[in-house]
């Protein structure tokens, strides 16, 4: 029978199953420092060790300060959770990367990054995007910390067999248009649950002529639909990627495993639960004005009015995001105001991004009244940045350079929001809160954010005047 | 993990839609490296007047307007909510914050896929409800002060004082290990040697799955 790429993964992982629920191998476990320890605390109490410490990664990023390491972490708390970390992988023997390691940097930037990624394999962390990994054409999820702790005992997860939605993105992309206008794109179609309990398969044209950033950025905000992974069929652009990395297969295995990747696409004749095609061809760069990231509209569109949408459940959700926003309705998207930008996030904090946001505020300045900062996603990235002079191209058009981690994605670091300020953000979620208290975050491509610094409002890259 | 048979309580409802887990619990208290002790967090900046950013507890005011701090529904076990209840950040704190509380059970018309999880792994059952039904029960709730709920997991039931039932559906597997409060792992374990021969099986299959460094 026909079967999609995630039918074949689900197949070839499947232990044992019973009423319905498989019992699914896991071939790699990352670890934060978050959402483990009491994982392992749990490990500890009953006895237990990590059935494949050499297939568990563990790495600090959520706390980790952004600003000068050498001075350590300021909070006692943030510290403790990721000493904690430290110790865990230690005792159990799980490979590290610690805050000081040169490689250190978001989990879903630095496991590509490692070669620990690779096509066909379950992936799972406990952390809602590990959905990036799917652009390897893997089946990655996030997971609680319970699960966390059975994968650790276990190497394997009690699971059942999701449903497969084809989003097919049709049309070309409009020059500018970036993989987050793409994807924001997709959850303002499909809504920010329109992809719950499904997997998702991303295909299309302007699919296959992603980069690997690109294809992490669309699997990365899977999730931000409400499915439980995206992924994209791996090609060349993939297997490319993945050559000589440290984690890769070398030699000859190299040539077994690139065979057997070959065989992972889906059959011409497979058939999804539900397909939903997206058509891009007359798409513009997206900013959200909501909070949730199906909220959004194009550069060249206005903030909607509650009361024109007929599901009183979705007009209840746009007057309550309006109210928290502080927009009105009618404001033209462009002529919002910003005064932070956050570049960075597993989302967009890869060298790709850094480059086009470069490319924006080469030779301009950022706008009187805006801060702005810019987070490398790994310690990796920034070295490649600083090799490339990017970091001298923020800088001189006032940006802060920063050290990497998840930062003022989720702000539980110092790198926060002041309760009302707005900000252009690269990362995934817009919710109340989320970058710090009554914060109001729009979510944009690196692009759009680098136009919002030089201009202090939303404006578009494309059609940026003078320089 | 305790076992969830049946529970007939009080039912606080909070109507609005995608209640995301940041807003369940916020980032301050994912610091914790403990899973109790976080129900004073749970709703955090909905829940308090001012509520400062740095995650402080004491010393706070409840903000009136906000439905849990309704003398109403103090002590409620149930929680109704709107659809996709649970969606963002998979943080486990979410569930483990409405458990502290005093939330067993929540009703809603649906659940992101990751908070649904993990529910189940704390002793919390979630219950989907048609659209119509929870809208019935929000206006129930709303007319009726001290509504109470009993959710019957065997029977795969909630039961409103009226004895009008609504039937749900559940997981076989998943309603046997809360029905029994089942350690999970302790089951997968039972199952070694069959991941033992998956994991030989594989190796000769895959060998390039082993990391090269
Ligand atoms: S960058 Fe943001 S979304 Fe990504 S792992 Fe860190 S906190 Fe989570």
């Amino acid at each position: 029978m026909a079967r999609t790429i995630i039918d074949k993964i689900w197949d070839d992982h499947v232990v044992t199953e019973e009423k319905g629920t498989a019992l699914l191998y896991i071939d790699r476990h990352l670890v934060h420092e978050v959402t483990s320890p009491q994982a392992f605390e749990g490990l500890r109490m009953a006895g237990r060790k990590v059935r494949r410490p050499e297939l568990t990664f563990a790495v600090p990023d959520h706390n980790v300060p952004t600003t000068d390491r050498s001075l350590g972490i300021s909070d006692p708390v943030s510290a403790l959770q990721v000493d904690t970390l430290d110790r865990n992988a230690r005792e159990f023997g799980v490979t590290h990367f610690s805050m000081n390691d040169h490689r250190q940097g978001i989990v879903h930037v630095i496991a590509p990054e490692q070669g620990i990624t690779l096509p066909g394999q379950t992936i799972v962390c406990g952390d809602s995007h590990t959905a990036t990994h799917g652009a390897f054409g893997s089946l990655a999820f996030g997971i609680g910390t319970s699960e966390v702790e059975h994968v650790l005992a276990t190497q394997t997860l009690p699971q059942s067999r999701p449903r497969t939605m084809e989003v097919r993105i049709e049309g070309r992309a409009p020059q500018g248009i970036t993989p987050k206008d793409l994807i924001l794109a997709v959850i303002g179609q499909i809504g920010a649950a329109g992809g719950t309990g499904y997997v998702i398969e991303f295909t299309g044209e302007a699919v296959r002529a992603l980069s690997m950033e690109g294809r992490m950025t669309l699997c990365n905000m899977a999730i931000e639909a409400g499915a439980r992974a995206g992924l994209v069929a791996p090609d060349s652009i993939t297997f490319d990627y993945i050559k000589g990395r440290p984690y890769a297969p070398k030699g000859e295995l190299w040539e077994k495993a690139v065979d057997f990747w070959k065989s992972l696409p889906s059959d011409p004749q497979a058939t999804y639960d539900r397909t939903v095609t997206v058509d891009i061809s007359s798409l513009a760069p997206q900013v959200t004005w909501g909070t949730n990231p199906g909220q959004v509209a194009g550069i060249d569109g206005r903030v909607p009015d509650p009361e024109s949408f007929s599901d009183p459940v979705v007009r209840d959700s746009a007057r309550k995001a309006l109210a928290y926003m502080d927009l009105v309705p009618g404001t033209p998207i462009a002529e919002i105001p910003v005064t932070r930008i956050f570049i960075g996030s597993c989302t967009n904090g890869r060298i790709e991004d850094l480059r086009a946001a470069a490319k924006v505020v080469k030779g301009r300045k950022v706008a009187s009244g805006v801060s702005a900062m810019v987070v490398p996603g790994s310690g990796l990235v920034r070295a490649q940045a600083e090799e490339e002079g990017l970091h001298t191209v923020f800088i001189e058009a006032g940006l802060e350079w920063r050290e990497p981690g998840c930062s003022m994605c989720l702000g539980m670091n110092p790198d926060q929001l002041a309760p009302f300020e707005r900000c252009a953000s690269t990362s995934n979620r817009n919710f109340e809160g989320r970058q710090g208290k009554n914060g109001r975050t729009h979510l944009v491509s690196p692009e759009m954010a680098a136009a919002a610094a030089v201009t202090g409002h939303f404006a578009d890259h494309r059609t940026l005047s003078g320089s | 993990m305790d076992a969830f048979v049946t529970l007939d309580a009080l039912v606080a409802p909070l109507d609005r839609a995608n209640v995301d887990t940041d807003a369940i619990i916020p980032k301050q208290f994912l610091k914790t490296i403990r899973r109790t002790g976080l129900g004073v967090a749970l709703f955090y900046d909905w829940r308090y007047k001012d509520a400062p950013s740095d995650g402080r507890t004491e010393g706070l005011t409840a903000d009136p307007s906000f439905v849990l701090n309704d003398p109403r529904y103090a002590g409620a076990k149930i929680l109704l909510a709107r659809e996709n209840f649970g969606c963002g950040s998979s943080r486990e704190h979410a569930p483990w914050a409405l458990l502290d509380y005093g939330f067993r059970a929540i009703i809603a018309p649906s659940f992101a896929d990751i908070f649904y999880n993990n529910c189940f792994k704390n002793g919390i059952l979630p219950v989907v409800l048609l659209p119509d039904q929870i809208e019935r029960l929000f206006s129930e709730v709303a007319g009726t002060p001290g509504t109470r709920l009993l959710i019957d997991l065997s029977a795969q039931t909630v039961v409103l004082s009226s004895k009008e039932t609504f039937p749900f559906t559940v997981d076989p597997v998943r309603k046997t290990h809360l029905l029994e409060g089942l350690d999970e792992i302790g089951l997968a374990e039972k199952k070694a040697p069959l991941i033992d021969a998956y994991e030989k099986n594989r190796r000769e299959r895959a060998p390039w799955l082993t990391p090269a460094v």
